[in-house]
């Protein structure tokens, strides 16, 4: 019994998170739009929330926590290494800015937009665009994924590297693609549309209302994450991390498996390039470079590969360093001692200090999968089990 | 006796080298045959052919009347050809049932809507899945061990837990590669039976490759020998034991014969 209720934790659903999810969401939520914006504050705490966590970062770092659970799922469920992954982020956005903006002013489309009809350019709906987004990215996975899949680990991770190249130079040349403009070149899409909510629209200055949407992508992505890891699809990929032959003499098509966990990946893309689109309110070339294609990797390595919350937990750290925090520590450390360090200028030197030292001593990272977490902590009892099991015992 | 598996004239070359030279062999229904042969005379080579991780330069494969030679390795598993490995190879930070179940992939349907949707098909689906590991790794002997990772069990249940997972694609041909290395008289001797069992309960036929001879002549029906990829004999375990080309690949010529 108590053997069948610690590996329950590991195949079984667990839905409790939800329960924690919202009530943190809620939090979130409440904080940001309400109390931070809510005249009564004391200034001391609006300008300290203002100087370490404003309300674009924790959005920003929230589009980062959607991008990294979907690189989860091609590198830490399916243990393929991509470093090109951004390239689904550029794509996502685009795909925000051509059917979200007045980019292609001289149509006229408007499907359910958010805009007056007679405005032009494409205007579809923020969560169709979003759903759109998502596709095209899963169906770029496919393309790219058929002929670069065949190849194993370093080779893979080389071919990644240079589509995550190609791809955000095809759209920062873009303004003249065999004679059409796809994306504007360096001066970007400027201004995307707002997201219809039913009773407002949101715009661009919006934070708490586009924070809980961005929460709740990012749930789905988890809920997503954790359901497929406990199917057919998530046991193959798993399968194929620990052994790639024996996975195929056991009947797993590798190709095929190998296929849809880059494109689900990439369809998690989408929804970044998407939200990250509505958040800076536009879509700009040289943003998507070939270091958040690294950032996000180092998320995924930090936080614990193939475990969504650690996963979570790396994006928020790293976000936050890179966006916030070291430059207002910088600040405070400044006032205190009276220099002028730039620390804001350290952000790599520190990231990659903290990558040497995680693999020297917490290679699995800061929260590691339950697998190799329940390997190092057997016979513990999962509370939520073990009283389901008394429960039946009950009855 | 109708064959399940016929394998016609491979060859397999590798550069220069010939590991298998143009060997016939024939696996008939609900039948235990063994191949051996010293290191290196294309034993596992041979197996790597027939489950299609390696393709012959020469020959084919029929399995079941239809020639299944260029079949890609998850395709031949699909259609019933199993396997285990020598150094084994299971999914080890999987647990048994998980290993199991991954090889009942080609045989589930549920797809990714399917699975994120949890839909009553696919938990139905999962659920019968389940039962079904179940009830084979008891089969096995090593039931009690379903939600223990694969890494964790002793050397012996590894062994089992690789049959097992081998047999949850529910195959017609089972080859298992030297699978009573590392175990003891009394182990073997457990394991002999287990394989009787098999074939006696279940349509299945077991091709082995195994170096202990107490196991081959005790369970096998017919004995091919393989020596520098050609097969130099092929019998009942009585007429391997006194073949004189047999004794020569494994001891050398005797010493009155060279001259």
């Amino acid at each position: 019994m108590a053997k069948a209720s610690v590996a329950n934790n590991v195949t079984r659903s667990n839905r409790k998170w939800i329960i924690g999810y919202s009530i943190t969401g809620f939090i979130l939520f409440i904080t940001y739009q309400f109390l931070i914006p809510w005249e009564g504050l004391p200034l001391g705490i609006y300008d300290a929330v203002y100087r370490w966590m404003p309300p674009t970062a924790i959005n920003e770092s929230l589009v980062y926590v959607i991008m990294a659970l979907g690189l989860n799922i091609v590198v830490g469920y399916a243990g393929l290494l991509d470093l090109g992954y951004v390239a689904f982020w550029a794509i996502g956005g685009y795909t925000a800015g051509w059917f979200m903006s007045e980019f292609f002013y001289f149509l006229n489309i408007n499907f359910f937009g958010s805009v007056p009809a007679e405005a032009p350019g494409i205007h579809i709906n923020f969560w169709m665009v979003l759903i759109i987004g998502g596709f095209i990215c899963a169906l770029f996975g496919v393309l790219i994924g058929a002929p670069t899949l065949r190849l194993k680990s370093d080779y893979l991770a080389l071919v990644t590297l240079g589509f995550g190249e190609i791809i955000p130079q095809v759209f920062f040349n873009g303004e003249n693609f065999f004679g059409f403009n796809i994306s504007n070149g360096t001066k970007g899409i400027v201004g995307v549309d707002s997201i219809p909510v039913g009773v407002k629209d949101l715009g661009p200055f919006d934070f708490g209302w586009k924070l809980l949407i961005f929460l709740l992508l990012a749930a789905v992505m988890v809920f997503v994450s954790l359901r497929l890891r406990k199917g057919r699809l998530g046991r193959a990929w798993l399968a194929i991390r620990e052994d790639e032959l024996a996975a195929s003499m056991m009947g797993v098509p590798l190709m095929r498996t190998k296929l849809a966990a880059y494109a689900v990946g990439a369809f998690a893309g989408g929804l970044g390039g998407v939200a990250f689109a509505t958040h800076v309110n536009g879509v700009y070339a040289e943003r998507f470079n070939f270091t958040i294609s690294i950032f996000l990797l180092a998320m995924v390595v930090l936080g614990g590969m193939g475990n969504v919350w650690g996963v979570i937990l790396g994006a928020f750290i790293l976000s936050w360093v890179n966006g916030n925090g070291l430059s207002a520590f910088g600040q405070l450390y400044n006032e205190q001692f009276g220099t002028e360090v730039d620390f804001a200028s350290f952000t790599f030197l520190l990231f990659g200090l903290v990558l040497i030292l995680m693999m020297l001593f917490k290679r699995e990272g800061l929260l590691p999968e339950s697998r190799l977490k329940l390997m190092l902590h057997e016979g513990e009892l999962d509370d939520e089990d073990a009283s389901a099991s008394k429960k039946k015992v009950g009855k | 006796m109708a064959n399940v598996l016929e394998a016609q004239n491979i060859s397999v070359q590798f550069g220069g080298l010939l590991a298998v030279n143009n060997v016939t062999f024939d696996i008939p229904k609900k039948s235990i045959v063994s191949l051996i042969g010293p290191n290196g005379a294309g034993k596992t080579t041979f197996f790597n052919v027939l489950t299609g991780l390696y393709k012959p330069s020469a020959g084919k494969i029929v399995y079941g009347g239809k020639e299944i030679t260029d079949l890609p390795p998850h395709k031949i598993a699909e259609i019933g050809i199993a396997r285990t490995f020598q150094n084994i190879r299971l999914f080890g930070l999987m647990t048994a049932q998980e290993n199991l179940l991954v090889a009942m992939h080609s045989h589930l349907k549920a797809g990714i809507t399917a699975t994120i949707l949890r839909t009553p098909k696919q938990r139905k689906e999962e659920r019968e899945a389940e039962a079904k590991a179940q009830e084979i790794l008891d089969f096995a002997g090593v039931g009690k061990w379903t939600h223990e990772f694969a890494r964790n069990l002793s050397y012996g249940d590894q062994r089992r837990l690789e049959v097992a997972r081998a047999l949850a694609l529910n195959p017609k041909v089972l080859l298992l590669d030297e699978p009573t290395a590392g175990m003891n008289a009394q182990e073997s001797q457990v394991f002999i039976d287990f394989i009787n069992k098999l074939v006696a309960e279940r349509d299945i036929a077991v091709m082995l490759i195994e170096h202990d001879m107490k196991v081959v002549m005790a369970v096998s029906q017919r004995i091919t020998v393989l020596d520098q990829g050609e097969k130099i004999a092929e019998g009942s375990p009585a007429e391997i034991k006194s073949n004189p080309r047999v004794i020569e690949a494994y001891l050398g010529k005797p010493k009155a014969a060279r001259k």
